[in-house]
């Protein structure tokens, strides 16, 4: 089965359509989201609205600490996250927020784990950004595979079977197998805020027979979705970052 | 865990027919697997005798990296099973036995020196071509197929560059096959392809020698190639050429900035002997100077990894560029346009290398009389105007080859030599339009039809203003 795995939107409607349409040519036979449907992007609602559509459709769809922020506190974000979790919540009716306060924080499948930011403590939101959160995490999850966001730039960790850890920056479009002898920790990159310097939306498909994992670039129209960051009076950083990648 | 398998055995349907023996980390079998024809052979990792995690590494490396290899010079990949289960990888069985065969005759014959590095050489550059350095490059790891090519097995040590390197991370210390490693590699450096260069390098310098350049080190001794030169294998062995010393010290030398850009110009070099550009390489008797050396030992104190490069772009610097060249009366404008259109290319592609090559047309069934009316050989008067028009490109003389092929086909022998140099790039000229040509076909558009590479297609200034108006 081809699972894609998509995380990070933040309301950047443009992106998404873009990954969701290439998917789909792909053959991908189920979503995975991985949180933050919001935030930082100007279509709030209309993310949320395609998310929720198609989990009705029978995909997974899980919360991120910005999903989170729109019912509970935003103290801990930084000012330019937190104007934009503030400009956010007026954008969503009931219906918006009762689906995101609904969503699990994990989901596990088999020997599988999907999370948003992290496994051993998935409500803290602890970045995986290096070696040494990811052998934090192999150290105290049991799953042999686990897909995170939150990080938004992608990266792909493994575990030896003598606890060493080996960090990849995967390259687009290349199959790498998972082997069965190893743990794995899949950092998915953001569909809706890539921060590598690339503007490119990402996103990830994992073939689940095959164990192996395919890391994905699909360009689309960052400029219009900065233009209307721009029009609803969002902070000119966050069109800006959707404009270079950074 | 060895004494388990016997003749009949059947590990996930196929049956163990017999032992190869023990290779250094794995047992080897001949296997079989019902409906399926093709020779085959299982290598089963010996994993539980040490806590040494390298043998368990480099099968799971091989795992990743042989499924992805494909083409003439590698063993096609059939199958693999787990660590947990039963870890065994099965392939195609390469009749014959390895190059370690013939060390028992070393000094070779330096022709079978030659052409046993041309068919290497070709391999590795096939390899490369598919982001992966092999990094283990000795006579026990290289093999024939019946039609001639050289296939490379045993990937337990190699890098692909799209997936994580499993053993750079394991390891602290350097590991490898030490008489063949690259300086680079005791350093730690296990991205660049000229190492498999350097350790081709030591095994032409063994088989044409008769003894190691390295000798067999250990421990410590290993970092003494960072600054201690091989005494030059004419010196052992006086029937070696000078242009295949040269050749052969090049590829050892301890900068990868120093050896040949790529495997496939080495194997240039080793199929045009009378165009190896020879240095005080050739001519070297005796090692370096005291003085010499003790420098070299200076800067190896520090040395640290190099700098990564990346495979495909290592390659992509250095492209064989063929340039057929027309030197028909009249075709002046044309070769301008395309020594043009060449000086372009080495602008962005530093490290390419130029094969001018020119077709000396023989007719099918008369019998041609190569010689003018003056005794003078035509093939001669082509190549003193082929270099003629090469030397107007102002690059380094070893980088520039020069042939005159004679044959009845043009555009196939262009395409052929294309193919046989493993050619990255063809620039041809392309003569204006007629309805002769339109009608015959012209020898650039059937290059660009059957060409293995890329091809540019060159028109002079004057047609192209011709055909303007």
């Amino acid at each position: 089965m081809l699972i894609a795995i998509l995380t990070d939107i933040h309301g950047n409607r443009e992106a998404l359509s873009a990954c969701l349409a290439h998917a789909r040519t792909h053959g991908v036979d189920r979503f995975v989201f991985l949180g933050d449907y919001v935030g930082y992007g100007a279509d709030p609602a209309c993310v949320v609205e395609t998310v929720a559509e198609l989990v009705e459709e029978g995909a997974v769809a899980l919360l991120g600490n910005h999903d989170a922020a729109i019912e509970d506190s935003d103290e801990d974000m930084n000012s330019v996250a937190r104007e934009a979790i503030r400009w956010t919540r007026a954008q969503l009716g009931p219906d918006h927020r009762a689906f995101l306060a609904g969503l699990p924080l994990v989901h596990e499948e088999g020997s599988v784990l999907y999370v948003h930011a992290n496994g051993y403590a998935p409500a803290n939101w602890d970045y995986m950004f290096g070696p040494n959160e990811a052998l934090r995490h192999f150290s105290r999850v049991d799953a042999q595979i686990t897909f995170c966001g939150h990080v938004h730039v992608p990266m792909l960790y493994n575990m030896s079977p003598t606890a060493k850890i080996v960090s990849f920056a995967p390259l687009a479009d290349n199959d790498i197998p998972l082997l069965p002898s190893r743990r794995w920790l899949a950092v998915v990159g953001a569909v809706g805020q890539p921060r590598d310097g690339v503007p490119a939306a990402n996103y990830a498909i994992f073939d689940s027979a095959q164990q192996n994992l395919r890391y994905l670039r699909v360009p689309y129209d960052a400029a219009a979705a900065a233009r209307k960051v721009r029009e609803a009076g969002l902070p000119e950083k966050l069109a800006q970052r959707l404009e270079q990648g950074r | 865990m060895r004494a388990s398998f016997r003749p009949g055995t059947v590990i996930d349907g196929f049956e163990l027919l017999e032992p190869l023996g023990l290779g250094g980390t794995a047992d080897l079998w001949t296997v079989r697997r019902e409906g399926d024809p093709t020779p085959l052979v299982m290598k089963i990792p010996l994993l539980h005798d040490s806590d040494d995690p390298l043998p368990i590494v480099s099968f799971e490396t091989e795992q990743m990296i042989m499924p992805r290899l494909s083409g003439p010079h590698v063993s096609r990949f059939i199958a693999t099973g787990n660590i947990e289960t039963q870890p065994y990888i099965v392939m195609e069985k390469i009749p014959g036995v390895s190059l370690k065969a013939r060390l028992p005759d070393v000094p070779l014959p330096w022709q079978e020196v030659v052409a046993i590095g041309v068919k290497v050489a070709s391999a590795l550059h096939d390899l490369h071509r598919q982001r992966v350095v092999h990094l283990d490059v000795k006579p026990s790891n290289v093999m024939f197929r019946e039609t001639g090519e050289a296939v490379l097995i045993d990937f337990g040590f190699s890098r692909h560059e799209l997936l994580p390197d499993l053993l750079d991370e394991e390891f602290r210390e350097p590991f490898g096959t030490t008489p063949y490693m690259a300086p680079e590699q005791v350093l730690q450096d296990r991205c660049d392809p000229r190492s498999d260069l350097f350790a081709l390098g030591v095994m032409l310098y063994f088989f044409v020698a008769g003894v190691r350049p390295f000798g067999t080190p250990k421990g410590g001794q290993i970092r003494r190639r960072l600054w201690r030169d091989p005494v030059p294998p004419r010196a052992k062995n006086p029937d070696c050429p000078p242009w295949l010393q040269e050749i052969i010290l090049r590829c050892l030398e301890v900068d990868p900035k120093e050896r040949y850009a790529t495997a496939a110009q080495l194997a240039l070099d080793l199929e045009h002997p009378d165009q190896v550009q020879l240095t005080e390489r050739a001519e070297r008797l005796e090692r370096d100077s005291g003085m010499k050396t003790f420098r070299r030992w200076l800067k190896a104190r520090n040395a640290r990894p190099l700098e990564s490069p990346n495979i495909a772009g290592q390659l992509s610097r250095a492209p064989i560029i063929l340039a057929a060249i027309d030197l028909s009366p009249g075709s002046e404008d044309l070769g301008e346009a395309q020594r043009v259109l060449v000086r372009r290319i080495l602008n962005i592609e530093s490290e390419a290398r130029i094969a001018c090559v020119n077709v000396l047309k023989l007719s099918r069934i008369a019998i041609d009389i190569l010689e003018d009316e003056n005794g003078q050989s035509l093939h001669v008067q082509r190549l003193v105007q082929l270099r003629h028009w090469g030397a107007s490109l102002d690059i380094p003389k070893e980088r520039m080859t020069y042939s005159v092929l004679e044959a009845p086909d043009p555009a196939a022998a262009l395409i052929d030599y294309a193919r046989h140099n493993n050619v990255d790039h063809i620039v041809v000229g392309a003569r204006a339009s007629s309805a002769f040509r339109r009608y015959l076909g012209s020898v650039s558009s059937r290059i660009v039809a059957e060409a293995p590479c890329s091809v540019t297609v060159v028109r002079s200034l004057k047609d192209r203003r011709a055909a303007g108006a």
